[in-house]
């Protein structure tokens, strides 16, 4: 994805890069922020234009805001697009979540009594994955940093579930969105998705749970039995095994020496194995005439060993290595439960100042988390457009946000996700009316 | 359920290609008799129960399969060999009518049955469960030829990945994925575009999360049902039952004879005047004044008088019968009449005219809760009686002027069986640690407490003292943790101390009795009537 970059010459003197403040958010919900589209897509179809519309769809969905000072609004909600823009725009919030949609009208919970009344209904299956959850595996940063070497973990995780979440299950309305920082958050917006319960969706969420991590001693990556999954084959196959042997080998320097090749083979079971390996690079020093990366070539003897040895539990540890550096670590509990909030697309990171934008998982390795508006960047732009504007005398102002790098992002989520998503909303509500039309009474008795 | 003529016959027919298993999708049309409602219900009710009890264990799969077996065989079993899924249907749409009414009833029931499917299913063999999954419909498409050769790969590396042989004979079905969660959490199955492809070895988890779900909402639409018009059509007949089953007493069993000492028809006067409860010395007294008690009393009496543990009053069935003859004689009433109207009652509640063996004597709680119509004598003194009759009552019994306030603060409390064992006390001078909660048992200490009066030891009548006692075995102690419904007051014991530093009575935390509706009226009359059009 092309990004346009305001050249820093251009922007206001006065204005710091990483510029975070309540006024500058005022200028971002009030100009750039996508307030209808979100609506649109959070009403998924029911914007009261057809017979079988749900009227009462959008303020059952329940919006969470998180104030300056870290106060903190759960359960609001709004009946139409103006009613949230005007509360977007007045309390500024500087996180908005994304919760589910309830069974009555979150503000009025508490006026039903009763077991039960109060449920979740739909929630769209979300996915949260964190780049300090590989800590252990990353050693160019640690903690909130990212950088363009350890960036392509997020990059193979999002090919590996993208890749699962369609041909697997089926989904298609799928959003990726960049968490601002340091991480990817997953939307699965089909019906089917929205509806699970939670007892499926902690299903599909253990489907993809393959690294148990954070257990200390523990091989955190387990295969026994004489064959993977198709997923698991697949998912090694097609992006984790060159994932592993041609980026991140070399740019980690995992076999590097022995400070990081010992964490490799902490996770052989077999203690002769290792330790042959061990003595092997110990003494054999990289060789000079060699051009091969030291990295790529151990991995290749390291391999070797354990595919030729003829050992038992030694049979899928070259997978159980590649997994452990590779597959995407999810964060479990956001996915399990329809009640749990998750920050929704373009908001602003507070400690950033980037907005959270769509990515595009077919093009996720142009992905580049530092070339990502930031909220300063974005203001230095209008405030160029007001000056050329006001310079000349041609033509409307389009939508001030279009002409900003904010632009590419919101019509790539317009084209690629909502307009399609909408679409088949519709489609939806329409085959339900009809089918509801002919139904017969439930024959079930008692 | 509706009822039509009897087409028990086309099952007898067809019973060789009707499954064992049902999926109880829909009530069946078939007579039921009063009796069978609540005695096959009684019956499976036990199978259930000892599935709980099974699974709190902590038992293995293997084990409870085998627990399953046992319990279905012991309990569900039938003498005509076509009854016996008429038995299980019955059974299993009654105990829906029991435990639709809350929350915690329904999570209840829903589990129970669903492990009790779960076994049953397991233990069909696979002919026989494939048959089964035609049979009832069930969402899940066997694949084609063609389908399958598309994925016949990977489901063999399914299958390999999680250590099974994988048959290429072997029978597939597609399915949505959200129907098998345990399959897909863990990775047992292969999925595509949504789909589950789910061996044949790995149905019963479809058939399972099917049935269950199936059930929880027969669940809801039955309690809704129920709620807006069952409950008051059969607020005579059917409603006393179901809402006494799910609140039943199923302690230990007093229909079983403990030893063979009897009591003769002259004893029962002596025994009367020093042993019996309060209620059950009324319901005697008018016995012997009215010389008949309407059905409801006679229901208490029957019952409490055909049992034969040493504690109590060991009349058979023909001591019963004459005995009431008698009384009934003198009344005029006649042989004849007496044999058509009063008997059966009597042969009912011996379970001649039931298939059980006996019937269970009703505990304190379900006297507490019945309200005796006009001329009725039966029902809890400590509840129905004026505040005045009852002092006469109890100054007969020979209870003290300040025992009396005590019980009568009780009985302004509303705790009657706390009322009753504070005159127990008070007659007896012992104290009763174990509280009453039947009327037997009241009888079963007093005839101790007089045993070892004449012995010469007065211990008090602690839980230590009668350990292996059966009426004492519910007194304190673990609530039966297995029995979710059966309401012993000392479930919640605590001691407290009131401000001015009085020990509170042991039991005042318990609540005061719930009213249930109202009494049952009159049983079928002749042994060969069959039960009224159960229409629900």
């Amino acid at each position: 994805m092309e990004i346009d970059v305001c050249p820093p010459e251009q922007r206001q003197p006065n204005m710091s890069i990483e510029g975070f403040h309540a006024d500058y958010l005022k200028v971002f919900y009030g100009k750039l922020f996508p307030h209808a589209d979100i609506f649109k897509w959070m009403s998924y179809g029911n914007d009261g234009k057809h017979p079988a519309c749900d009227q009462s769809y959008f303020g059952r969905r329940e919006f969470s805001f998180t104030l300056d000072n870290d106060i903190y609004i759960r359960f609001q909600s709004f009946s139409n697009a103006t009613e949230m823009e005007n509360a977007i725009k007045e309390k500024c919030p500087f996180k908005i979540d994304l919760g589910a949609v309830y069974s009555v009208d979150p503000p009025k919970r508490h006026a039903y009594a009763g077991n039960n009344v109060f449920t979740p209904v739909e929630r769209e299956l979300v996915f949260d994955i964190d780049m300090s959850d590989y800590d252990d595996v990353r050693h160019c940063c640690s903690g909130a940093d990212v950088c363009s070497d350890c960036w392509p973990l997020m990059t193979a995780a999002i090919k590996v579930m993208d890749t699962a979440l369609r041909d697997d299950f089926g989904f298609s309305h799928i959003l990726w969105v960049f968490s601002g920082r340091r991480g990817v958050h997953c939307w699965v917006c089909d019906g089917r998705a929205r509806r699970l319960s939670d007892e499926q969706r902690s299903a599909v969420a253990d489907y993809f749970r393959v690294y148990k991590g954070h257990e200390n001693g523990l091989k955190k990556v387990s295969f026994v039995g004489p064959a993977l999954h198709p997923f698991l084959v697949r998912s090694y196959n097609d992006v984790l095994k060159s994932f592993f042997e041609e980026d991140m080998l070399p740019s980690q320097s995992l076999l590097a020496n022995e400070a990081r090749y010992q964490k490799i083979l902490d996770l052989i079971p077999d203690e002769s194995t290792t330790s042959e390996i061990r003595d092997k690079w110990n003494s054999n020093r990289r060789s000079s005439i060699s051009k091969e990366d030291v990295n790529i070539a151990r991995w290749e003897q390291l391999k070797h060993a354990l595919q030729s040895s003829k050992q038992k539990g030694l049979r899928r540890c070259v997978e159980e290595i590649v997994f452990s550096y590779t597959y995407p670590r999810l964060d479990i509990e956001v996915s399990k439960r329809m009640n749990h909030l998750l920050k929704a697309p373009f908001c602003v990171h507070p400690k950033t100042g980037r907005v959270c934008v769509p990515i595009d998982p077919r093009r996720c390795d142009e992905f580049d988390p530092g070339k990502v508006p930031t909220l300063s960047e974005l203001l230095g732009e209008l405030n160029d457009m007001d000056r050329v504007r006001a310079d000349s005398s041609s033509g409307l102002p389009a939508e001030e946000w279009e002409r900003t790098s904010l632009g590419k992002y919101i019509r790539f989520f317009r084209s690629s996700f909502l307009q399609p998503l909408l679409k088949s909303c519709k489609e939806e509500l329409e085959g339900s009316y009809s089918a509801k039309l002919r139904q017969s009474k439930d024959s079930l008795g008692w | 359920m509706e009822i039509v003529r009897s087409n028990r016959k086309s099952t007898a027919a067809a019973a060789d290609s009707v499954p064992a298993l049902s999926l109880y999708r829909s009530a069946p049309s078939l007579e039921v008799r009063l009796e069978e409602f609540e005695l096959y219900a009684i019956d499976r009710l036990r199978v259930l129960k000892g599935i709980s009890d099974g699974l709190s264990r902590g038992k293995k799969p293997d084990e409870m399969e085998k627990l399953v077996s046992e319990l279905w065989r012991v309990n569900m079993r039938h003498q005509d060999a076509n009854e016996v899924m008429n038995k299980d249907i019955i059974s299993h749409f009654v105990l829906r009518l029991v435990y639709c009414r809350t929350e915690d009833l329904r999570k209840w029931f829903l589990s129970m049955e669903t492990t009790l499917f779960r076994y049953r299913f397991r233990l069909e063999g696979s002919e026989s469960q494939r048959a089964l999954m035609t049979d009832f419909n069930l969402p899940y498409k066997p694949l084609s030829h063609a389908e399958y050769e598309g994925v016949k790969e990977e489901l063999s590396q399914v299958a390999r990945s999680i250590g099974l042989p994988h048959n290429a004979d072997s029978m597939f079905f597609k399915v949505h994925f959200e129907e098998v969660p345990e399959l897909v959490a863990t990775r047992k199955v292969f999925i595509h575009k949504g789909y589950a492809y789910v061996a044949m070895n790995q149905v019963a988890s479809l058939v399972v999360t099917q049935f269950r779900s199936h059930l929880s909402r027969a669940l809801a639409l039955t309690n809704r049902k129920w709620m807006s018009s069952i409950r008051d059509q059969e607020k005579d007949r059917l409603t006393p039952i179901v809402e006494a089953m799910s609140s039943s007493y199923l302690g230990p069993d007093y229909s079983q004879p403990k030893e063979s000492t009897e009591i003769s028809l002259k004893d029962i006067d002596q025994v009367a005047n020093s042993s019996f409860p309060l209620c059950m010395r009324h319901l005697f007294e008018k016995l012997r004044e009215t010389h008949h008690l309407k059905h409801g009393g006679g229901c208490n009496w029957g019952c409490s008088s055909r049992c034969r543990n040493p504690s109590g009053v060991g009349l058979s069935l023909d001591d019963a019968l004459a005995f009431w003859r008698r009384m009934f004689f003198d009344c005029q009433v006649g042989s004849e009449r007496f044999d058509k109207e009063y008997a059966y009652s009597i042969r009912h509640n011996y379970g001649k005219e039931g298939k059980r063996t006996d019937y269970t004597p009703y505990s304190c709680q379900k006297i507490i809760s019945s309200t005796p119509g006009t001329g009725d004598h039966h029902g809890c003194p400590y509840r129905n009686f004026s505040e005045e009759n009852l002092r006469a009552a109890l100054r007969r019994m020979g209870v003290g002027e300040r025992p009396m306030e005590e019980v009568m603060e009780r009985v302004r409390n509303r705790h009657y069986q706390l009322a009753c064992t504070l005159t127990f006390e008070a007659v007896h001078g012992t104290s009763c640690d174990s509280g009453v909660n039947h009327p037997n048992q009241y009888l079963s200490l007093s005839q101790r407490a007089m045993q070892s009066k004449v012995r010469g030891s007065s211990c008090p009548l602690t839980n230590s003292a009668v350990i292996g006692d059966p009426c004492v075995d519910l007194g304190i102690g673990d609530p039966p943790t297995h029995l979710p419904f059966c309401r012993m007051g000392n479930r919640r014991r605590r001691d407290k101390t009131t401000s001015d530093g009085r020990q509170m009575d042991r039991w005042a935390h318990l609540p005061p009795f719930l009213s249930l509706v109202g009494s049952r009226k009159k049983m079928p009359l002749t042994s060969g009537d069959v039960g009224r059009r159960v229409n629900v």
